[in-house]
């Protein structure tokens, strides 16, 4: 994907975003709310055409050959509904039926753990619930590709850990997977590969240990008496000997002293302030 | 199995699941029915009151199923986002349209049946003189209409205000186009309002089918209203036709 630009009513919404993901990995989009993951992603699932860029998922343009395309793809949006009055069973059976090779339907619903709720109504299950649904329709078309828009907004912290194991086994499936999210954390855990998008601009892309180790300077903190000092270095070894060295020398201990690496947060709210606050 | 057939068997399973629209849609046209064929009596117009509160039941039965039923389940299915999610797979969009128009003709041709039995059984109705000269009618009544709810649902913006819509248009419609009784004493202006709306022409046909066993090509005038009214719902819905929510 190259160049790609999109705009809404003359506000432009992408401006020109590049990126590769590669087969079999998990790739993150990160950015705060209205950055443009959504409607990166809708391009990139065929929902909707772009104004400028080259774009290819699996090896075809989403935006031309649409059936071709959705034969291959699975998708979970931010917010869509199955049909309320149906089972578990007869949602997944229902979208087997649109896909020339589908998977066997108790194998999924026992994917996404799901089988205790195999014969319940849709309209009867948790949100946690729902959006394994969501998950396990994805699947049922036996996708190479899978798109997850926000997988886990609004899940409390165990909803989350189980969506991540999922997330999991699907990537030791071998499916490729996009996801995109505004929890650091998750993409942390998940994502092979990161990028950040910020006002439709691409900032950074790596991985989560390419993107800390590019950024933001080791801190020194200590307690020099009452005061509180705080060292921002690129050398931290030099600095962390010097001050070490002259603290011996005087002995004095150099109170409450800590040396922190930045987290992939770090990075990232400095990534996303930079442009705002200037 | 084809997709197509795949489709219809869900979009039958989700009609008769669905409470609501088993309720309003199915049940409502044959309950009033009932209701009317208590109070009338004997004869309408030299017709036997049943057969004359069929003809009207019936038209009003294919507005209230092809075209109020049809229109609020896809404003609501599109405002939920059952539609975007279904453009994510395979299904072709054609097919699964068709799927849903021809579910709507079934449920509204079990509808017909049923009501028409209620009217033997109940009231001394005598019956259509001729179903091959209905059959083709109320098909032609009932694609039309379906026009007109797929042209509808692509003009209402919420899901909240799909029924109201849709009912401030049927229930006039019904009343003024003779479906609760002969309109022949209403006053000039409400008789020249009935004279464009397709209700009025597709009672017309009905009328002459099920009580005179005539066929649809002895009324090419009200056929090519109907045939409009329709192809003017179909063509507002290819142009405005949406499968995500309206975001406003």
């Amino acid at each position: 994907m190259a160049g790609l630009r999109k705009s809404y009513d003359g506000v432009e919404a992408l401006r020109g975003i590049d990126f590769d993901v590669r087969t079999g990995e998990v790739f993150g989009l990160l950015g705060p709310n209205g950055a443009g993951k959504t409607t990166t992603v809708e391009i990139l699932e065929g929902y909707r055409p772009r104004d400028a860029g080259d774009v290819r998922v699996l090896g075809v343009d989403p935006w031309q050959s649409a059936a071709a395309h959705r034969e291959r793809v699975g998708v979970v949006l931010q917010h869509s509904e199955l049909p309320p009055t149906l089972s578990v069973r007869e949602v997944h059976r229902m979208f087997a039926g649109y896909y020339e090779g589908p998977r066997d339907v108790d194998e999924v619903i026992e994917l996404v753990g799901l089988s205790g709720k195999r014969d319940a109504r849709v309209k009867t299950l948790s949100g946690g619930q729902k959006r394994r649904l969501d998950l396990g329709v994805a699947l049922v078309g036996d996708p190479e590709l899978v798109f997850l828009d926000e997988p886990t907004t609004g899940f409390d912290p165990s909803a989350r850990r189980t969506a991540w194991e999922l997330v999991r086994a699907l990537r030791s499936l071998g499916k490729t997977i996009l996801l995109t999210t505004h929890y650091l954390d998750e993409a942390q855990q998940l994502a092979d590969r990161v990028a950040v998008i910020r006002e439709g601009e691409l900032v950074r892309i790596g991985t989560p240990q390419e993107l800390i180790g590019v950024a933001p300077k080791v801190e020194i903190r200590y307690r020099d008496g009452a005061r509180e000092v705080v060292l921002e270095t690129d050398e931290p070894t030099r600095v962390l000997a010097e001050l070490t060295t002259a603290a011996v020398a005087a002995g004095r201990e150099l109170e409450a002293l800590e040396v922190r690496r930045p987290t992939l947060e770090d990075v990232y709210l400095e990534l996303v302030d930079t442009v705002e606050g200037a | 199995m084809t997709v197509f057939a795949h489709e219809l068997r869900l979009q039958q399973l989700i009609f008769w699941r669905n409470r609501e629209s088993a309720v309003f849609v199915f049940v409502f046209p044959p309950m009033l029915f009932l209701l009317l064929g208590a109070v009338y009596d004997g004869t309408i117009d030299g017709v036997p009151a049943a057969d004359r509160l069929l003809v009207g039941i019936i038209g009003y039965g294919c507005a209230n199923t092809t075209f109020g039923g049809l229109a609020i389940t896809l404003v609501l299915r599109r405002e939920s986002g059952v539609l975007k999610r279904l453009r994510a797979t395979p299904l072709p969009p054609a097919t699964y349209l068709a799927a849903i128009l021809t579910s709507t003709l079934l449920v509204f041709l079990l509808q017909m049946a049923v009501t028409v039995t209620l009217g033997v059984v109940l009231y001394d109705a005598r019956g259509a003189e001729s179903w091959a000269a209905m059959l083709p009618v109320v098909l032609l009544g009932g694609i039309a209409f379906a026009g007109l709810g797929f042209g509808v649902a692509s003009l209402i913006r919420s899901a909240e205000g799909s029924s109201a819509v849709v009912n401030l248009i049927i229930l006039p419609m019904a009343f003024l186009s003779g479906s609760f009784g002969p309109t022949g004493s209403y006053p000039e202006v409400l008789q020249a309002v009935a004279d464009v709306l397709p209700l009025t022409y597709l009672i017309d046909l009905i009328e002459a089918a099920y009580l005179r066993g005539e066929h649809l090509t002895s009324d090419p005038g009200a056929v090519a209203v109907l045939v409009a009214w329709g192809a003017a719902g179909y063509v507002v819905a290819a142009r405005r036709f949406g499968w995500e929510p309206r975001e406003r």
